[in-house]
């Protein structure tokens, strides 16, 4: 394939746009992530601090932040700071935030990729399942339940039942650890807590795919071929509800990330979640600032990472198209 | 009573393949009074070029003349001067028509976009409306979903008649309709010509149908009309090959099959 | 589930409107001596570190929690809507301006924007209802946006533009009634997701402030105690999931209600009867065929005591408007009439076997490898993600066993048959055009080696030029193959050029059989000579109105005891509303369902010498 060829080939395009794409958000990442600290209500160093530090300490602990600087040279220093792998100090224990993130980065992006593999393994299949039970209005007593359940579990909020979890399962029942991570039960419960919702509501829209599939004129061909059902739903309708049913459980990963905050502060767990949560709490806006920069980034590139793999396994996906 | 002139008109759409010419520097004329025919199949461009001409389309080169005058689609104005003089009904009965909205407010609608109406002259407007497309003005307090797909196409013409245009564009209007219903709407359309003395854009894949209410008939293929003459010319004697493969394949009951029934 | 909805609603407004009042007082009384009690008779929910009533301050937070959640999402969701409709009537490349804006923001999880503007606006009830109203508005504007979409490609859309109508008045007269509805529904399920979310951020400490308080906030004063006292902990907890749910539901009822159409009445077949005799020589033998089926509006008789039958090698065309039973009896025929249908008949024969005979195996394997269907659109009747060498091998692979090198290369003859090359085979639908897709199909078909094909108007979706084509390949297939073939469609012009026999079904039943060069002059019944005269044709004189058809077929909710087509009828009498015609011999090839038919040189300016 010549160069002119290969730059209009559409596989090229579409990995173009959605760089462009991806460029864009990070920069709206970035420039959020660099603007809250300047923006946040009354003198974040001083409220850090505390009220009766010192004028000097305060005025030295700014010009280390770089706070007393002009604001584009702010934006400059911020900008080569962060190519350079610096995020910034902790105002509350003074060490590099680009450690903290090191360290916890790997915990958060255990639970939330675990947590969206469950969605997955449960929600495809249950969904399909759903959906040949109760096709064309059959069994309507299943499909009440069925609807009436997902929808109080799409409803429980992670956090609380993170909460309703550790009093039931860690302290009243002692099977499960209680917080912290380690080993493979400790997993159980963050995993539980944030797959649950996700997995009601991704169960309820891949059996209405499902239904559409199976109104769909091919699924009438491959009955007048009186292929067996099995055949008819795995292999005809199956296929053809994946991709749509996959762009949705997309869309549900961005939430799931940024439901670990809750999670990982219930359970304690060692990720960029609870680090959040206690800096927000010790008003710790370096940490703040870092954390919305990494969650930002790893939602952005979990959406990339969607997409390319919807474009590269539906043929004929109009994914590219976009 | 306005006339339409065409000029160079192209008009691209981004496939996924890239841009793809969908008309392709099409020129035309309908003179005031007479109607164009513009049959075709599906993805020759005649749909684009009709939306094109009323601004519901893209366009990428050409002009659209209306008596004469370089019609432009910037604003908000431009559009209401084109929409006094051209109006447009489309293919589907389904979606033709405001589903919360009934018939009489549709007319209304239209009929007050240019004019100030009060009560009693609203309501002989819809009613003489209704007239004119052949429907009983009983019906003007229906909602859509309780008219047939006919008597939709009908209210939509009779909205399109309401600003009284000097053109009318009819795009497949017919195509979604059984045969014994399209007879009607065909009819509709050959009389209103009469009565209102409009100019006309016919547009279809149906030959029989676009020639049934045709003066002059424009046959289009890949974006380009490969042939136009009077409706008699072209059934009699059609030049291109094209327009000869279209006629030869359109199934008739009174003259013989080209390969013969089989036996 | 509405009744449980309903309560749940009640019991969480006279909570929101009482509880302050009620229990506002011990909410906030302090008592140093029952600092965090656990359960006790006094304080069901045990006490917090100032001796405070848990069970009262949760019911006291009601109203906060909620107002807040509420504002949140009214706010997010006017700017929302207002922000993704507005793109149905704005000029492209603003539109793409704000779409692409909106899918920008929507990279963002709204829990994470909320909490980045919550620290932004500074912690505080206000702050936290804002950031979260902001933060919802991309996901309503997505909504109001797709929704739109959908409105700005109807034709009535495009009408209105077209008539001159300024964009405010698109907007609110055409735009924002049609997709109200569901914009409504999701409000409703996002009230709740907002209650969880603003209920998150007082937990994480962004929220509400003490002395003020909410569940969240309860909740994340009452996560220490977790280990010791569970349900001082998880009491505000519940609230909130009592609270999310009761949104949860209220939006799926509310769903429910809007897609409500009453459940259609379910029957139970009766066993069939065996057929009747069978008569020699007969690919197809259908005797007194009917059809019910229920709708929401009760049952419906859409084809009734229809008899056919084909013969080895006959092209018979079945002919109709839509609404006339053509499609439903073919699929009768086949097997594959929709969940709920119920099928009468006196006489089923495939092949000369009867099909109430056999065992479900047995009539699976007969109907399979005996008839082939051939739908409507074959852009949609291929199955999109297999190729074409999967979707042509199957039938053979499941019903004849044969293996898979054996099933390939019947399918490359297959294809050959067609005119197709063998490539194809590698293809998928996608990436044929429309006329080699309905090759495929009736390839497909071929490959195993019907008796009988079922055709059920497989040229309307393609082109004129490429329908010639289509129906000279079955013509082919018919001579070669001697397969009976049953060609459906509504054009008149092309089943009497195409077809040995015709079937004229209006309402339900067959009206009309006659040989197909009759169609032009020769036709009896009222109906079908109006239907002929009504098809503009090239030669036509088009100084004349076509002919039509005054009238609408009946409903078939209210079928009448007479002739279907009377009220539509210019040659009724009396008679004609009291009783149906049957279908009666005129001579050895031609029946017609009427009292009085039309005379045969009744209109001979149509006749053409054949």
């Amino acid at each position: 394939m010549s160069v002119p060829q290969l730059l209009r080939h559409p596989w090229t395009a579409f990995l173009g746009r959605r760089t462009a794409r991806l460029l864009l958000s990070l920069a709206v990442v970035l420039t959020a992530s660099f603007a809250m600290i300047r923006l946040v209500p009354g003198d974040p160093v001083r409220a850090a601090l505390g009220v009766d530090a010192a004028p000097a300490l305060v005025a030295a602990r700014r010009h280390r932040l770089g706070l007393d600087a002009p604001f584009l040279s702010q934006y400059r220093h911020y900008l080569d700071g962060l190519v350079h792998g610096d995020l910034g100090t902790s105002l509350v224990t003074g060490t590099p935030v680009a450690e903290l993130v090191r360290t916890r980065l790997p915990a958060t992006l255990e639970i939330a990729g675990l947590a969206f593999l469950v969605t997955l393994a449960v929600a495809l299949p249950g969904g399909l399942l759903a959906a040949v039970r109760t096709r064309d209005g059959r069994h309507p007593h299943t499909e009440l339940v069925f609807t009436a359940v997902t929808a109080g579990l799409a409803g429980v909020p992670d956090f609380v039942l993170a909460a309703g979890l550790t009093a039931l399962l860690a302290v009243g029942l002692q099977l499960l650890p209680v917080a912290g991570a380690a080993g493979a039960e400790s997993f159980v419960l963050p995993v539980l807590a944030l797959a649950l919702a996700p997995t009601a509501v991704l169960v309820r829209i891949v059996r209405v795919e499902a239904l559409k599939v199976l109104n769909e004129d091919y699924l009438r061909t491959a009955r007048s071929k009186r292929l067996s059902p099995a055949r008819r739903y795995l292999r005809h309708a199956a296929p053809n509800m994946a991709t749509a049913a996959l762009t949705v459980a997309g869309s549900l990963l961005p939430a799931l990330i940024a439901g670990t905050v809750l999670v990982e502060k219930v359970f304690a767990w060692p990720g960029i979640g609870s680090a959040m949560a206690q800096s927000v709490v010790s008003q710790d806006y370096p940490v703040v600032q870092a954390m919305v920069l990494v969650l930002g980034t790893t939602v952005l590139l979990a959406g990339l990472l969607v997409d390319v793999l919807l474009a590269v396994l539906d043929p004929r996906s109009t994914i590219r198209e976009t | 009573m306005t006339s339409l002139q065409v000029s160079e008109l192209t008009v691209r759409h981004l496939g996924p393949r890239g841009p793809v010419t969908a008309v392709d520097g099409v020129s035309l004329e309908i003179p005031s009074g007479t109607t164009l025919g513009l049959v075709g199949e599906s993805g020759s461009g005649k749909s684009s070029l009709a939306r094109a001409i009323v601004g519901l389309g893209p366009l990428h080169g050409g002009r659209v003349l209306l008596d004469g005058q370089e019609v432009r689609i910037r604003t908000v104005r431009d559009r209401r001067r084109l929409g006094r003089l051209v109006q447009v009904v489309l293919q589907d009965p389904d979606t033709a028509l405001d589903p919360r909205m009934t018939v009489r407010r549709t007319l209304v609608e239209a009929a007050t976009v240019f004019h100030r109406l009060d009560r009693p002259a609203r309501a002989a407007r819809v009613a003489e409306l209704l007239g004119l497309v052949g429907l009983d003005p009983r019906l003007a307090d229906r909602l859509p979903r309780q008219l047939s797909g006919g008597q939709r196409q009908r209210v939509a013409i009779a909205r399109a008649l309401a600003v009284e245009p000097g053109l009318l564009i009819a795009d497949e209007i017919t195509s979604a309709l059984d045969v014994s219903v399209q007879a009607a709407v065909l009819n509709t359309i050959r009389e209103l010509r009469r009565e209102l003395g409009l100019s006309m854009l016919f547009v279809g894949h149906n030959l029989p149908a676009v020639c049934h209410v045709s003066d002059v008939v424009a046959v289009m293929r890949h974006g380009r009309i490969v042939e136009a003459a009077p409706t008699g010319a072209i059934l009699r004697t059609p030049q291109h090959p094209y327009t000869r493969a279209l006629l030869a394949a359109v199934p008739s009951l009174r003259t013989p099959p080209p390969d013969g029934r089989p036996s | 589930m509405a009744w449980v909805t309903a309560a749940m609603l009640t019991s969480l407004v006279v909570l929101a409107l009482v509880g302050p009042l009620v229990w506002g007082a011990s909410a906030d009384r302090p008592d140093p001596s029952a600092v965090l009690q656990g359960p006790s008779v006094a304080h069901p929910f045990g006490t917090d570190n100032l001796g405070r009533d848990l069970l009262a301050r949760v019911l006291t937070a009601t109203r906060p929690s909620l107002l807040l959640a509420l504002a949140a999402v009214l706010l997010g969701a006017t700017a929302g809507v207002l922000l993704g409709a507005s793109t149905a009537v704005l000029a492209p490349r603003a539109r793409r301006l704000v779409a692409g804006l909106i899918n920008l923001l929507l990279a963002f999880p709204a829990l994470l924007v909320a909490m980045f503007l919550a620290v932004v606006f500074g912690a505080g009830a206000g702050g936290a209802m804002l950031a979260l109203a902001v933060a919802g508005v991309p996901g309503f504007a997505r909504l109001a946006h797709t929704l739109a979409a959908g409105v700005a490609g109807t034709d009535h859309l495009a009408a209105a533009r077209v008539l001159g109508l300024r964009r405010h008045r698109l907007l609110w007269r055409h735009v924002l009634p049609n997709i109200a509805e569901p914009l409504l529904l999701s409000t409703t399920t996002a009230a709740g997701t907002a209650l969880v979310a603003l209920s998150g951020l007082s937990f994480l400490g962004l929220g509400v402030q003490p002395p003020g308080y909410d569940w969240g906030q309860l909740l994340n004063q009452g996560l220490d105690r977790i280990y010791a006292e569970p349900l001082p902990a998880l009491a505000p907890g519940l609230a909130i999931l009592y609270a999310a749910l009761t949104f949860q539901l209220l939006g799926e009822v509310l769903a429910g209600g809007v897609a409500r159409r009453g459940p259609a009445p379910r029957t139970t077949a009766p066993p069939l009867a065996p057929s009747g005799p069978a008569e020699d020589g007969l690919v197809l033998q259908v005797e007194d065929l009917g059809v019910e089926l229920p709708t929401p509006d009760g049952v419906i008789r859409p084809v009734r005591g229809v008899s056919l039958s084909l013969r080895p090698g006959e092209i018979v065309g079945l002919v109709g408007e839509s609404g006339s039973g053509k499609s439903l009896t073919a699929l009768a025929i086949a097997d594959l009439l929709p969940e709920g249908a119920r099928v009468s008949r006196r006489t089923l024969r495939l092949l000369g076997a009867d099909l109430a005979a056999m065992t479900p195996k047995e009539r699976d394997r007969h109907l399979a490898t005996g008839l082939a269907m051939i739908f409507q659109n074959p852009a949609s009747a291929l199955n999109p993600s297999l190729r074409v060498a999967t979707q042509l091998t199957e039938t053979v692979r499941a019903h004849r066993g044969a293996s898979r090198a054996q099933a390939a290369s019947e399918a490359s003859d297959a294809l050959r048959r067609v005119a197709l090359p063998p490539a194809v085979l590698r293809s998928r639908p996608h990436q044929l055009s429309g006329g080699q897709r309905q090759r495929v199909m009736i390839a497909s078909g071929l490959m195993v080696r019907p008796g009988l094909i079922i055709a059920d108007e497989p040229t309307t979706a393609l082109d004129v030029t490429v329908q010639r084509q289509i129906t000279r390949l079955l013509s082919e297939i018919r001579r070669d193959t001697s397969a009976a073939i049953l060609f459906i469609s509504h054009d008149i012009a092309l089943v009497g050029e195409f077809c040995e026999r015709v079937l004229v079904m209006y309402a339900g039943t067959v009206i009309e059989t006659l040989p197909a060069d009759r169609l032009a002059a020769g036709t009896r019944h009222p109906y079908t000579r109006a239907l002929v005269e009504s098809v503009p044709d090239l030669t036509a004189d088009r100084d004349r109105p076509l002919p039509t058809v005054p009238g609408a077929p009946p409903d078939p909710l209210a079928p009448a005891p007479g002739c279907a087509f009377e009220p539509r009828c210019p040659r009724r009498r009396d008679h004609c509303a009291e009783q149906a015609p049957p279908l009666e011999d005129l001579d050895a090839d031609h029946r017609v369902a009427c009292w009085y038919p039309v005379p045969v040189t009744a209109n001979p300016e149509t006749a053409v010498a054949p």
